[in-house]
This record gives structure tokens, sequence and C-alpha cells, in this order.
């Protein structure tokens, strides 16, 4: 879609820039009686940007669905955090099996509501980008390829967060993990620049992907209810900062996610049948250091021999800028 | 109607008179002719309100399966060997969800060295995953069995495999008398799952347990187990009455001279040797077992038809007063014996047997029928080490066995 971006100050509120909105523009998180999908009394971390997205997500699809919506989570935070047993933070009626088969048990579900006729129950796969990039690519492939009529959100904090931060193939370059620690010549995660699964997604040709973050919740919303309005498989990719993972701190996720966006390092797309169709021009530019200089995961590059890091980032954000144009040059 | 048919369209044929919500599918030797005969099924309609998934991995094939039971659909797919290895993660997941998903194991021989033909040694390891395992003798149990398995599966929710040597018994005819769609329909009640992932009374399943409840949660799981053995023979007891032939059970006890299968027949006597295996083979020794009668040897014939739950206590009705018992293994623990072995010397633990582990027919090695009568003469001459393999070949094989000392102890 084309969209204008305006500055929201007050997300989530009845008003945007200082007028009040109409009933059918305002956020589902506006509305007090939101559905409220991932409740009270989860375990996530403070600043934790997955339970926010989740939450966003989830209330998005289950009123879209008109209440009828059956969730599949992969193993991870977000499993783990929610479901401990007793107890339960999820309204909406939800299933967690492995940790690479989310989307598979996705497609069984929606397989099974197909065959009882009952297609007015809808989809949601979720993981995290270990679930989805890593050990569960094949099953997200799978169900891609086979277009199931199911629409999967990766969360991507860019590790394994869960297990105590270990590199993921969606962790950006250089990027300290306990298992990419910041030492030696090469400190942090090896070059490249992690899997980029939005790309992966359109390759193969799925009737919709998007990417989104935190920082423009509206935004994220907004993709959740296109990604419904459409059958078949759908694929959301949305960065979710990591304070414990990331080493920032928990009031730094959205201004984080912000950042990322906004140097040219997280490309904020659409894209239908493998076209892209959409992309958020970067608003007011900012430099890969204030993405980078919050976070604890890349304080070697702010060392002495930091510098060769330092400008693959930037070549990274330049890179994206110039492919997706993300300011505006070419339009 | 009695007809002729290859074992894997007979099976297909009969899973798809119970009338599946959802079947999985996913090629490998020697299970590929089921899913491929449920393909065309799917297609012509003769599978009515199914959907056909193909998936990209067996992993797939079973977690879709899960998926599409916790959905309230009858969940079914077919694999055999390194991809029953390669799904055995969503295969713990299913039993420790209660899903009872039906799953036809084609049984062949692990890797590596690579081979596709038959043994157990696929199903044997995932003994514990929490399935039932429930063995076809001949492709006409093979068949029935899956009616059967459906229903004591829902009825326990719990998963339940149906195992049939691959090859030997898949890709092989036979003359059969398939159970109708309408004997189905009125046998097999339909699925109604007691735990279902409903809009209007959402649940939360896969939650994650703590130290604080997981061994009751376990605990619980253990006592479902040995609900099973019940339920089996009732299943099975019905099956009779209804169909007028066996299927599947505890044990498969034979008649002492004819080697018929006779659930009448009594308990094996002091000294009669009792022949104990699960599988194929048993029609083998069928036919094998008559003439070491006719030479004088007291021996009988006893199949363990549910290998999960394991039959302890059917097993020491059948036995009776023997106390010898030859037990032919299709999967080997490396470094003990046969895997059957070690359950048959569980069940008769304190009872002074004396029990032989023969291991044979490994990757689909012949077992041939004066092999077999070889052994139990042997026995009966007490000359049979208490692990044996049979048709070992001779040249490039140490004598004695590295080891073998600590084998035979």
């Amino acid at each position: 879609m084309t969209t204008v971006h305006i500055p929201f100050l007050q997300t989530g509120t009845l008003a945007v820039g200082g007028r009040l909105l109409e009933d059918e523009e305002r956020s589902v998180q506006s509305q007090a009686d939101r559905p409220s999908s991932l409740t009270k009394g989860h375990r996530a971390c403070q600043g934790c940007a997955e339970a926010l997205a989740a939450r966003w997500v989830m209330d998005t699809a289950v009123e879209a669905a008109d209440d009828k919506l059956i969730v599949a989570n992969a193993t991870g935070c977000l499993e783990v955090f929610s479901t401990l047993y007793p107890e339960s933070a999820w309204k909406p009626p939800w299933i967690h099996s492995v940790f690479a088969n989310a989307a598979a048990v996705a497609t069984g579900i929606a397989a099974s509501l197909h065959a009882q006729g009952r297609d007015d129950i809808r989809v949601l796969a979720q993981g995290g980008d270990g679930g989805t990039v890593d050990i569960g690519l094949a099953a997200v492939s799978g169900m891609f390829e086979r277009n199931d009529d199911v629409l999967y959100v990766c969360y991507d904090n860019q590790g394994y967060m869960n297990t105590g931060v270990q590199r993921s193939s969606a962790t950006p370059t250089s990027a300290r993990t306990a298992t990419t620690p910041a030492v030696g010549c090469q400190p942090g995660a090896p070059v490249g620049q992690g899997k980029s699964m939005p790309k992966i997604a359109m390759a193969h040709e799925i009737p919709y992907v998007a990417t989104a973050t935190v920082a423009d919740l509206r935004d994220l919303e907004h993709k959740v209810r296109t990604a419904m309005s459409i059958h078949g498989a759908r694929y959301l990719h949305v960065l979710v900062p990591c304070p414990l993972g990331w080493g920032a701190s928990s009031a730094e996720s959205i201004r984080l996610s912000r950042a990322a966006v906004q140097s040219g390092i997280f490309p904020v797309i659409e894209s239908r049948a493998g076209e892209l169709t959409d992309v958020q021009p970067i608003r007011q530019r900012m430099d890969v250091e204030e993405y980078l200089r919050p976070q604890a995961r890349f304080a070697h590059l702010f060392k002495p021999g930091g510098e060769d890091a330092l400008d693959r980032w930037r070549a990274m954000a330049e890179r994206n800028i110039r492919h997706y144009d993300l300011l505006g040059e070419r339009s | 109607m009695r007809e002729v048919l290859e074992g894997s369209q007979a099976v297909a044929r009969t899973v798809a008179r119970c009338r599946p919500g959802v079947v999985c599918a996913y090629p490998i030797s020697p299970q590929t002719h089921i899913v491929e005969a449920l393909s065309v099924m799917a297609r012509t309609g003769e599978l009515a309100d199914c959907e056909y998934v193909n998936v990209e991995s067996e992993f797939s094939a079973m977690s879709v399966a899960i998926g599409a039971s916790a959905a309230g659909s009858r969940a079914y797919t077919a694999t055999a060997s390194q991809g029953l290895l390669y799904m055995s993660e969503a295969v713990f997941n299913a039993a420790g969800m209660g899903l009872p998903i039906v799953m036809t194991v084609a049984n062949r021989a692990i890797g590596a060295p690579i081979n596709i033909w038959n043994d157990h040694s696929d199903a044997m390891a995932l003994r514990d995953s929490g399935w039932l395992q429930l063995y076809a003798a001949d492709n006409q149990e093979a068949a029935d069995l899956h009616v059967t398995a459906f229903a004591i599966a829902e009825e326990l929710e719990i998963p339940a495999m149906v195992c049939m040597d691959g090859f030997v018994l898949t890709h092989a005819t036979d003359v059969l008398e398939l159970p109708t769609q309408e004997q189905i329909d009125a046998f097999l009640p339909g699925y109604e799952p007691k735990q279902v992932l409903d809009v209007l009374h959402p649940t939360t399943i896969g939650t994650m347990a703590g130290p604080e409840s997981f061994t009751e949660t376990k605990y619980l799981q253990h006592l479902r187990f040995l609900d099973a053995a019940d339920v089996i023979q009732r299943w099975s007891d019905r099956f009779h009455d209804t169909f007028g032939r066996e299927a599947g059970g505890l044990v498969a006890r034979y008649d002492a001279h004819t080697f018929d299968r006779d659930r009448e027949a009594p308990g094996a006597n002091a000294e009669d040797i009792v022949v104990v295996a699960m599988g194929s083979v048993l029609g083998t020794l069928q036919a094998a077992l008559p003439e070491l009668r006719a030479e004088g040897i007291p021996v009988r014939l006893l199949g363990v038809s549910s290998f999960r739950p394991f039959p302890g206590g059917a097993l020491r009705d059948a036995l009776g007063d023997s106390r010898h018992v030859v037990v032919i293994d299709r999967a080997l623990e490396l470094g003990s014996g046969g895997v059957l072995t070690g359950c048959v010397g569980r069940a008769l633990a304190g009872t002074r047997s004396r029990i032989h582990s023969v291991v044979a027919g490994l990757g689909g090695r012949p077992i041939l029928e004066e092999s077999l009568r070889d052994v139990i003469r042997r026995a009966h001459s007490r000359d049979l080490p208490t692990l044996e393999f049979m048709d070992l070949k001779a040249g490039g094989i140490p004598r004695p066995p590295v080891g073998a000392t600590e084998v035979a102890r």
C-alpha cells in the first residue's frame, strides 16, 4: 500500500498528529474491548519487543478473524514466557508442539479446518528467528510452497535469546553473542548480514510478505490486517529488539527499532506474489551508529580495531538504501 | 469380497474407509505405495472429505498430523526407517499431547550402512515414544489392524503405529478380504476428540511443565498405557466377533500341532520350547515348525501382537508352564542382544526361564525355514547359546568375536 508516513505522537491512542481519528481508523489497541490475546501474567522481560509485537499482531488478527483464530507457536521465549503450566497467557486456542514445526502444525490445523468445512476459522503460526530462519526453515518453506492458508509471523530478535543469547543465522555481522564472542581478529558474528527471511519468502512468490517493527505499531497492525484479508501463505517479519540479548536498556526497544529503520538497516517493505509493492521511505535519516552504539553486543565496534566492522555496517545500510530506494531518490 | 491385493494397497484402501480427515504423505521405501494409493483415492473422490497434504519431510508429516489431530480431525500418515527417525521429535510430542494419530510403519532397517530392506530396528528405536505398537503377521492383519488401531488410539488418546514388515508384507500380494465401507462405518465410532483447538472454548495445548509437575504428567501417561492392554484386547475381541477373524490383540496363540492361529489354544507345557516372534516371521514359523513336531520336539509358537504396551501378563499366561523360550529378534540392542528378548526377559523376571535371543533377518536377510528349525533343534539339545546370530556368514568375522565373553555373560 502507499501510505503517508507522519509522526505518531501517541501510538495506540485515539489521536494522531493532534487530530481525533475516525472510529474505523483507530487501532485495535485503542479500543476498550480489545481482545488482549496475550494477556497479563506472562513472564517476558521488561522492554521485550517480542511480547509487544505479539500482542499487537494477535489482537489485530483476532479482530480481523472475528474471534475465530487458532495459533501455532514454535518453541522459544514467546512460548516459554507465556505458558508455564498450569498457567497460560493466551486467550485464543493455542498450541505449541516443538521448535521446528510451527509452520507444519499450522498447516495441519488449516487442513483439518478445511476438511471440516470451517474455512471461517483462520490460522496463524509464529516463532522467533531461530524457529523460523534456522531450524524451522524447511517447514516454513514447505508451507509457503504449498500456499497453505496460514499467516506466519517471525519475531526476529536476531539470536537464540531463550537459551542464553547464542548466534542464529539471523544474527547480523559482528554482533557479540554467547557463541560469537567479541574476541580475536574478527570479533562477534562472522562477516555476513544474517539470512534475509523476507527475501526468501518473496522468492516463494506467496501472496503476501511484509516486514515491520515495533517502532511503528500502526504500520504493524495495518500489515496484519492486510495479511488477514488475503488467503494462502503469508509471511510477516517483525524486528523485535531484545534488551537482554542486545545488551540495551529496556527503555530503548522502540528507539532501537526506529533507528534500525531510519538508518536503512531494516527495510520496511510489502510484497505481493514476489513483487515488491511498497517500501517505507526513511523519514529522518539516522547514522548506523545511532542504532549500534546503545547495544552492548556492538560495544567492540567502538573500540580501536572496530572500524572495519563499522564500515561494513555503513555499507550494508547504503546497499539497502540503494536497493530499496529508501530515500525516495528514484521515485 | 476376496480379492488379490498388494499389502500396501490393502492398507491404503482400509485406511481410506476409516475416513481420515487429514492424510500427510512423504515418500520413503518401502512405505511409498501406501501414500501413492491414497493420493489416487484423494483425487478420485474415493477418499472424501479428506485433505491430502504432500509435505516436505517426515518431520512435517508428523507435525501436520499433530496440527490436524489437535484441530479435531482423524489424522493418518505412513513412514519407515530413516523417515521414522527424522520425525522422531514430533512422534514423541504427539504422544505427550495425547493425539490419537495412526501411522503405518513399513518396518525397515536403519543405516548406516544404508539398507532399504526389512527388520524392526526403526520402530524399536522409538519403542519408548509413548505410541502403541501393533505388529501385523500378514497382510490381512495389516489391513484389519488399522481399523482397530483408530478405535483403540481414539478411545485411549494414545497414538498408534501399525507395524508391517517392509517389502515382505508391503510389496507382497495375497488373497485378502478387506472390511467394506459399511462394515467399518458400523464398527469404528466417529472421531470425537476430547481435547481440541476450539474457537468457542479456547484451550492452550502444549504448555511447559516444570519439575513440580513433569513426573505426574509422565505417571498419568504410564497409567493410561496400563489401561491400553485391556482396551486393545477388547477391540480385538470385538473385531473377531464382528468379522470372524483375528486382528491384533495382545499376543497371538497358535495350535500346538497345526500351528494355526487359535485364541483358545492352551498355555504351553513344562517340556515345551516356546518360540516367541513378531511380524511376518510368524508365518515362516507356522510353516517351519510342524516338521519339528513330527521329529518329536515339543515346540510351540507365540506371537507378540502388541509390542507397546508390552503384554507381560498375556505372555506369561500363554507360556503356561514352559520355562524354555527362543525369541526371534528382528532388531539388535548392540552389546546385549535382541530388543524383543529384553522385553520378554523382563516379563519373565524371577521365573528361572531359559531365554535365547536369536537375531535373525537384519536388513532383509531372508529367514529360512531350515535355519529356524536348526536353531530350535539346537535349543532342544541344549546346544543353543543365549545369543545367536542366525546364518552369520563365516569368513572375515573373528571367531570368537571380540567381546563375545561379555555378551555371553
